[in-house]
């Protein structure tokens, strides 16, 4: 089977003694995509692979709208959120209408007596309309605490005429405005009530699938308690608990403590659950053999390979923490007036006149929902792309 | 049960017969737990008594089927699994001993600059998540052999060594295909500039053509930096390519330790021979020639292993008696061929025929 | 007409199975054809990426979304005296497909954990098999499958009918898979590398059950493997693939003997032989391109060492008769009038 020829056999021999530098690569042949594709770190190919899920891609958008407008609600709304006009009670939503000649507008109000229910209402009067302006000034408010300001986004140009898109509460409060500023605390909620539970579920998940044995043990048993007590009875008392004299915000730093210490859990199992698998990979062996210490070997060497995953887990947390406040706010134990979040905002519709005759009360209700349908859209994304290498 | 003394065994024909590792009656066992509390119901002996030397400058085969105890030995030998039992002791330098297994965890981490391993499969053994250059970079880093840009040199010029193109260093590993992860395992192995390297099945998971690729380097890196190898495999034709001493195991024990040559053509242990006639020869014209050699069973259960010799109930030579009673030892049967059998000297085996012969 | 015996039991012509992947097309059988004689063993012999297991597959069209039979003919000869079933035209819900399927071809995998379901004891997924194909009832279905236990020779058949599939080592494992296979005497056995995962004594005694079997039964192997020392122990046929395409086939004497396509001559010098140990071992440059980058002309000429520049590159081969049924894919044996360097067409 050999080859006969002298030529060959030169080759041959060549051939033995060439370093064994032959060894081309992919590489070589890689093209295009393909050459991107083998060049790309953990954090590209998993922005790659979210890409193409359409859904967790508006998700995406979506929040970061949201988180953009809770920023700068101060300017986007066109009042303050506890500013009041009692005159215009109940109002309902104007549309916003737009002519060449008076350019932006909404229709005004005329007040009307309601002969069945012997009260004033107030419809929407096409034939008055209060001129809207962009960047207008309005009502004088501080800028993230720092300076004052007063333009607002869209407002009318006489500060003193109404406009309501979302309609207004009982206290002729604009509940579009009070929408915006809501989302901050309850946006902000979510992210810090799961900050705090991924602290407590890396370090106690961590140390529980790291090291094993006893301190294994405790730590599940101690999950398994706090997950049997009933959770909503348990925040109930909890947020009960907070003496009413407390300030808005320290009641708030609370409610966040709270919901934290429950749901930690959930997120040390998952930390667990990845460790045991990690520790038993190869390269983790080889990572001990090269004499690696334990601690870098967590950080360095296991943490990027279950990061993906947590970021996935915790964007599907943060609803969770929304939705608990909501809930809390709702039941009147959470955060209470004048602390504004959807929560309150829900609690003030609590009754058979909001959803009769004024239901633009529930915007806030719609804004919990979509926001945390994006969340979860975007956190199943995420879940889908975490992985890349499919290992 | 093994009362061989390994010193009995003649050096290889590449080694300077210098002891550079040696094992003594190692053992790990592994219980079997059941129920709530968490009770022993049994053990499973992965390595049962088993001691060889390994000599400086040579590649001793390790041998065996699954639950053979041979990925178990060379593991023990790092200590990735701790011995039950046993002891390894390293001879860095002549007039030097040190006792592995009573090593603290700080002085291990020293030691394992000088034993290194390849592990089996390439895709697992690398961070998905690292560069090339952290993968081969990390046992420098770890043991401060050096930083910065000279740390960048070495790490080009172990990739060099082991035919990988350094520019490729900030590439991840699922740009290479299985032979090249396989080189860079290696490079990362010889890192430290080791003594021993223990290459646990480090070309079982490649093709054929790969195969002999990784086999040449192996060879060749053997020959330029004086490495010691322990070649861990399942596949005997590669284990007799490569290695200069072959020594077979069967659930758990050594059954038969020899220089290859005299081992694949005068073995001397049933297990032996049978393993040699099952490996199909790619020649079509010996098909059929070994069929009257089959062995019957299977390979028996590591927690459950047959009584006296493990191998009796397959053996066509088992007597009923002795070879169900009691082990046997493994002695030496011809200068520097040591087996487990009882009747080691006198059989007659079948062992490969060497090319040319009839 | 050829005599009945001499008709393929399956003709594969020019079959293409591609996926169609987000980054790209993935060709990863293109353009095979091969032929399975009847009673016979063939053997499909390559590396990893070579497509084989999914020309295996795709003779009982078990390819699924994204990967689709493109094109091409998988002609099954079931009565010789009747026209041929094209396995390709049949629908993946068709009755014909279904009564092929597990009774007629049947098919064994490489690893036996995977394919036995591990909520069902082996004696119930035998006898599944039976039920599904054959009108019988559920005793004598069993009895049947006692049978073939016993003759794939699990011991103490009648009592292991009971055991589930973790309780058996990875040898007896496969011989359970093997009756299942079997179970309705099928005409043609495909194996997708069923000995890779076994040791190598339990291997010999598998290799020799199948070879038993074969005979006893009168049914045509398909055996794919990557060890060349499996495919002269027990083949008649063999088929070389590389990258999606037949580099050589022909009876296994001659290709073993006088193997053409360098490919398979450089595979035949990288395994290390027992007996020829020492030296150095003669490996293939370069690696396996990616299937998604098939090089031009010749898929082999990248790591060729009989390369001819401007035409191995630019040309692609076609599977030309050498004689005695042998073929060969490579521009060094085709007879267009290419200047081939004599020096190059070694014996």
């Amino acid at each position: 089977m050999r080859d006969s020829t002298e030529l060959a056999a030169e080759k041959q021999a060549l051939a033995n003694e060439r370093p064994v530098a032959a060894a081309d690569t992919l590489l070589d042949d890689a093209v295009g995509t393909e050459a991107k594709v083998m060049v790309a770190s953990q954090w590209r190919l998993m922005w790659w692979r979210f890409r193409r899920h359409r859904l967790a891609m508006a998700g995406g958008v979506f929040l970061v709208v949201t988180i953009l407008l809770a920023i700068f609600a101060d300017i986007v709304a066109p009042y303050a959120p506890d500013s009041y006009n009692a005159a215009y009670s109940y109002a309902p939503p104007q549309l916003i209408g737009f002519s060449p000649e008076a350019g932006l507008y909404v229709d005004g109000y005329k007040a009307v007596v309601d002969p069945v229910l012997m009260k004033r209402t107030f419809v929407t009067d096409a034939s008055t309309r209060v001129p809207l302006g962009l960047f207008v000034a309005g009502e004088p408010y501080l800028m993230f605490g720092l300076f004052r300001s007063d333009i607002h986004l869209l407002a009318p140009k006489d500060p003193k005429q109404p406009m309501f898109l979302f309609g207004a509460d009982r206290l002729g409060r604009d509940v579009l405005s009070r929408t915006l500023h809501a989302s901050r605390v309850s946006l902000s909620i979510g992210v810090v009530g799961v900050a705090l539970s991924l602290f407590l579920g890396m370090v106690l998940g961590g140390l529980s699938g790291y090291y094993g044995g006893g301190i294994d043990t405790f730590v599940q048993r101690l999950i398994e308690f706090l997950q049997s007590i009933p959770a909503i009875p348990l925040w109930i008392g909890l947020a009960a608990a907070i003496p009413q004299t407390w300030p808005p915000l320290t009641v708030y730093f609370v409610i966040t403590v709270i919901l934290s210490v429950i749901g930690w859990t959930g997120l040390a199992r998952v930390v667990r659950g990845r460790f045991l698998s990690l520790r038993t990979e190869d390269f983790v062996t080889a990572a001990r053999l090269d004499g690696v210490g334990d601690l870098r070997i967590i950080l360095v060497h296991m943490m990027p390979s279950f990061l993906s995953h947590i970021i996935a887990v915790v964007t599907l947390a943060i609803p969770g923490m929304i939705l608990a406040e909501t809930a809390l706010s709702f039941l009147g134990v959470g955060l209470r007036p004048p602390a504004v979040s959807w929560g309150v905002l829900l609690q003030e519709a609590q009754n058979i006149r909001s959803i009769a005759s004024a239901p633009w009360l529930f915007w806030p209700g719609f804004a919990v929902v979509t926001t945390v349908l994006a969340l979860n859209f975007l956190g199943d994304g995420l879940r889908d792309a975490a992985d890349p290498y499919a290992t | 049960m093994n009362m061989h003394d390994p010193t009995l065994e003649t050096p290889g024909p590449n080694a300077s017969g210098r002891t550079l590792l040696g094992v003594r009656n190692l053992k790990v066992h592994f219980p079997i737990t059941k129920g709530l509390l968490q009770r022993q119901v049994g053990t499973v002996k992965a390595v049962d008594d088993v001691s060889f030397d390994i000599r400086e400058g040579e590649t001793l085969g390790l041998v065996g089927e699954s639950g053979c105890g041979k990925t178990t030995t060379g593991r023990a030998l790092l200590r990735v699994v701790e011995p039950t039992a046993g002891s390894v002791t390293y001879y860095p330098e002549p007039d030097l001993a040190v006792d592995m297994l009573a090593l603290g965890k700080r002085e291990l981490r020293g030691l394992r600059r000088d034993i290194r391993m390849v592990l089996q499969d390439p895709y697992s053994s690398l961070n998905p998540r690292f560069t090339v250059s952290q993968i081969v970079s990390e046992p420098l880093r770890a043991n401060n052999i050096a930083t910065g840009s000279e740390l960048e040199d070495r790490v080009a010029t172990l990739l060099r060594r082991v035919g990988l193109r350094p520019e490729y260093r900030g590439r991840y590993p699922h740009a290479f295909s299985g032979g090249e992860r396989q080189r860079i395992g290696i490079a990362r192995a010889l890192a430290t500039d080791p003594k021993l390297v223990v290459c646990d099945e480090a070309v079982s998971a490649l093709d054929v053509s790969v195969q002999a690729q990784i086999l040449n380097l192996l060879s060749d890196l053997q020959d330029d930096f004086g490495l010691t190898y322990l070649f861990v495999a399942h596949d005997l034709s590669v284990v007799e390519h490569i290695s200069d001493r072959v020594a077979v195991m069967y659930v758990g024990r050594l059954v038969e330790l020899a220089d290859t040559a005299e081992l694949y053509r005068r073995p001397k242990h049933p297990y032996t021979a049978a393993l040699m006639a099952s490996v199909p020869k790619p020649d079509p014209t010996l098909r059929g020639k070994s069929r009257r050699h089959r062995l019957q069973g299977e390979v028996a259960d590591p927690a459950n292993p047959p009584s006296g010799c493990h191998f009796h109930p397959r053996c066509p030579f088992n007597d009923g008696d002795a070879c169900v009673k009691q082990a046997p030892e493994l002695r030496e049967v011809a200068p520097g061929h040591l087996a487990a059998c009882h009747y080691a000297e006198r059989l007659q085996l079948a062992g490969i025929a060497a090319p040319g012969a009839v | 007409m050829r005599p009945d015996s001499a008709t393929p039991l399956i003709e594969v012509r020019d079959l293409r199975t591609h996926f169609f992947t987000d980054e790209g097309v993935v060709k990863s059988v293109d353009g095979v054809s091969f032929d399975i004689p009847r009673g016979k063993t063939l053997c499909i012999v390559g590396e990893s990426g070579c497509g084989k297991s999914i020309t295996a597959r795709s003779i009982l069209k078990l390819i699924a979304p994204p990967g689709r039979i493109v094109s091409g003919q998988i002609l099954y000869n079931r009565d010789p005296a009747q026209p041929p079933v094209d396995i390709v035209g049949l629908s993946q819900r068709s009755q014909e497909l279904r009564a092929i399927r597990g009774r007629e071809i049947a098919m064994i995998f490489q690893e036996p954990m995977s394919a036995l379901s591990p909520v069902h004891t082996i004696g119930d997924q035998v006898s599944e098999t039976i039920l599904l194909h054959e009108r019988v009832g559920r005793v004598e279905a069993k009895a049947r499958a006692i049978k073939l236990l016993d003759r794939v020779g699990i011991p103490r058949a009648a009592s292991r009918f009971d055991a589930y599939p973790f309780q058996l080592s990875g040898g007896m494992r496969q011989r359970a898979c093997i009756a299942m296979a079997l179970a309705c005497s099928p005409k043609l056995l495909i194996a997708d590398e069923p000995t890779t995962a076994l040791d190598v004594t339990t291997q010999a005694n598998i290799l020799d059950l199948i070879a038993e079997l074969q005979a006893e039964m009168g049914m045509a192997v398909m055996f794919i493997t990557h060890d060349l020392g499996v495919v002269a122990e027990i083949a008649d046929e063999v088929v070389v693939m590389y990258l999606g395409t037949v580099a050589e086939r022909g009876d296994v004497f001659s290709i073993f003997r006088d193997p053409q396509h360098p490919y398979t001559r450089a595979l035949m010098r990288s395994i290390p032989r027992l007996g020829e140990a020492g030296g150095r071992l003669e490996s293939i440059r370069g690696i396996v391109p990616h299937p998604s980058n098939r090089p031009t002309g010749c898929p082999y000429h990248t790591r060729c060492d009989s390369y001819m520049p401007g035409i191995c590159n630019r040309v692609d081969p076609r599977l030309e008769d050498i004689g005695d049924g042998h073929l060969v894919r490579c521009l060094l044996h085709s007879d267009r009038e290419t200047p081939v360097n004599a020096g190059e067409l070694a014996r």
